[in-house]
């Protein structure tokens, strides 16, 4: 046994080494992609950048149009998408868990959940666009709302399984009926995992431009009709960062770094919530 | 063999009080069968629990003493497939029926669990939610018997300046005295306690022994423990369960001292289970 030793602890340096590099590339990585970032957006920035409509070339403008179009469009999906999404994970959870429905409520999630968001635009294009003559800040957000949908169905299942059956069960044993125990005891204990399953949700959205493409479109003006073609960040990054204009590329690259400020504050929001969840 | 002249001290120097009360019945059990879809798991059991007294079951891991609490209190209704059939009268009425409100008997049939199961929210909301959903009080009222049953279950010293903040940040055994309290507020007549104890240190343990030994005089008490020297402290009767039978219940001194079945004399000198 003894002459194997040296081999084992070999074997454990090299596990170490490949395990703490692997680490250090995908940090790398990351930090490169903020550093590119913030280099070359961090100069375009300016509050003009906030309060000016996207413009013609040659005559500056900023994003004003483009950061209320997506608030508007990812808030209406998550108005949308978060009420159905945390009912089905109920459902899923708690009441048609073995049933047939339950299974395949469960299956369709899963693979909505991993279908490509460009299908999505266009299924949304397919049913509410063409239908109805004409790309919509709506039909947007109701595309935003089919890519956060199944996140929110599968966070509300999962945190809700992850309450110990002996809390619901302690429940039912004061005599409170099945809604009372989901509604104020398991939903309570697995809300801060909810809300955090509901805010990635939310940063997965914002990011997408795929699925407005087909939908909301984009537009270079002021408008918060949501019958009308509406602008949104992605989209517009899009736009600008192909274009030949240097001006236009540099908002572009601003724009990119507000979306990753804004999903980077998500990200911390939700970490809080969960310590905080689990703290108390 | 030295284990039973232990637990039989212990179990005989409480025999007095036990023989001198004229026992009511409080529950009354008749040829009950129960099956987890199919299997069977309880086999005809026959008994009747004293009114206001403490009644301990014991017996190896999987001889049905849990399970038969959750027949009780008809936990069992929550997951499809399981099934009871039988008598278990409680007034006059066999609770174990589906006609028979689940809900109800489980507030009649209060129950405390192995391990302590405070609700994500405050000290007080805890006990509140049981007494809200049972009946219609004012908050004057509600306070009152969240007093009341903090105090019953000995934790009131220890709270009184921190009902409002969160229940998990009690200690284990703080924890479960909460759950006694939130059980005995909702005043059922009896209490199902699922090994109480089990998940404590021994200061804990010893406390919960205390206060079960101050809650016989309201309810009627039934305990699973796997603990013989405190099914001999705690208890009056004892019932020795063995593969999903019954196989004696008696006095808990006699149990602990002179039981007729030799199964039941293995097990508490320790040679199985």
């Amino acid at each position: 046994m003894s002459q194997r030793l040296p081999l084992r602890l070999a074997r454990d340096a090299t596990f170490r080494v490949v395990a703490t590099l692997s680490a250090g590339v995908a940090l790398l990585l990351l930090a490169w992609i903020l550093w590119t970032l913030v280099s070359r957006g961090a100069s375009s920035l300016s509050t003009a950048l906030l309060v000016t409509d996207t413009l013609p070339p040659g005559r500056g403008g900023g994003l004003r149009n483009a950061i209320i179009g997506s608030l508007i469009q990812v808030g209406m999906a998550v108005i949308i998408a978060t009420p159905i999404g945390v009912l089905a994970g109920i459902f899923l959870a708690e009441l048609g868990d073995r049933s047939l429905l339950g299974r395949v409520v469960r299956f369709i999630n899963d693979v909505l959940l991993s279908a490509p968001s460009i299908l999505i635009g266009l299924f949304v294009y397919q049913i509410l666009v063409r239908p109805f003559g004409g790309f919509s800040g709506i039909a947007g957000a109701i595309a935003l709302g089919i890519i956060i949908l199944p996140v929110v169905v599968r966070a509300t299942e999962d945190m809700l399984r992850l309450v110990p059956p002996a809390l619901r069960e302690a429940a039912f044993a004061l005599g409170a009926p099945h809604w009372h125990v989901v509604a104020n005891v398991t939903l309570r204990g697995a809300r801060a995992g909810i809300v955090t399953g509901i805010l990635l949700a939310i940063a997965r959205a914002a990011g997408e431009t795929a699925p407005l493409l087909f939908t909301s479109l984009g537009s270079l003006n002021w408008s918060v009709d949501l019958t009308k073609p509406m602008s949104s960040l992605p989209v517009t990054i899009y736009q600008y960062a192909g274009s030949p204009f240097d001006e236009w590329v540099g908002i572009a690259w601003a724009g990119a770094l507000l979306i990753t400020l804004g999903v980077l504050c998500l990200n911390i929001v939700s970490r809080l919530l969960l310590t905080l969840g689990r703290g108390k | 063999m030295n284990d039973i002249s232990t637990t039989g001290l212990i179990a005989a120097e409480r025999k007095v009080n036990v023989d001198a009360v004229d026992d009511g019945i409080k529950i009354l059990v008749e040829n009950l069968d129960f099956f987890y879809s199919g299997k069977q798991a309880l086999f005809d059991i026959n008994m009747a629990f004293p009114e206001k007294r403490v009644t301990a079951m014991i017996g190896p891991s999987g001889c049905g003493k849990s399970t038969f609490l959750r027949v009780i209190n008809r936990m069992f209704d929550l997951y499809p497939g399981q099934k009871a059939t039988g008598r278990v009268m409680m007034d006059n009425q066999n609770i174990v029926e589906p006609q028979v409100r689940a809900a109800v008997v489980r507030s009649r049939i209060g129950m405390v669990f192995q391990k302590p199961t405070p609700f994500p929210m405050s000290i007080h909301d805890n006990i509140a939610y049981g007494i809200k959903l049972n009946e219609r009080v004012s908050r004057a009222e509600i306070n009152e018997r969240i007093e009341w049953a903090l105090t019953k279950a000995a934790l009131w010293g220890e709270v009184k300046d921190r009902l409002h903040t969160s229940a998990i940040g009690l200690s284990g055994g703080q924890q479960q005295r909460l759950c006694i309290a939130r059980t005995i507020a909702v005043k059922p007549e009896v209490v199902l306690l699922d090994e109480p104890t089990s998940a404590l240190d021994p200061i804990s343990t010893a406390k919960i022994e205390e206060l079960i030994n101050e809650l016989r005089s309201e309810f009627t008490i039934i305990i699973v423990t796997h603990n013989m020297q405190q099914a001999a402290r705690v208890s009056d009767k004892a019932a020795f369960f063995l593969l999903g039978r019954l196989v004696e219940f008696d006095q808990t001194a006699r149990i602990f001292t002179n039981p007729r079945e030799k199964s039941t004399q293995d097990y508490i000198t320790g040679r199985f289970g």
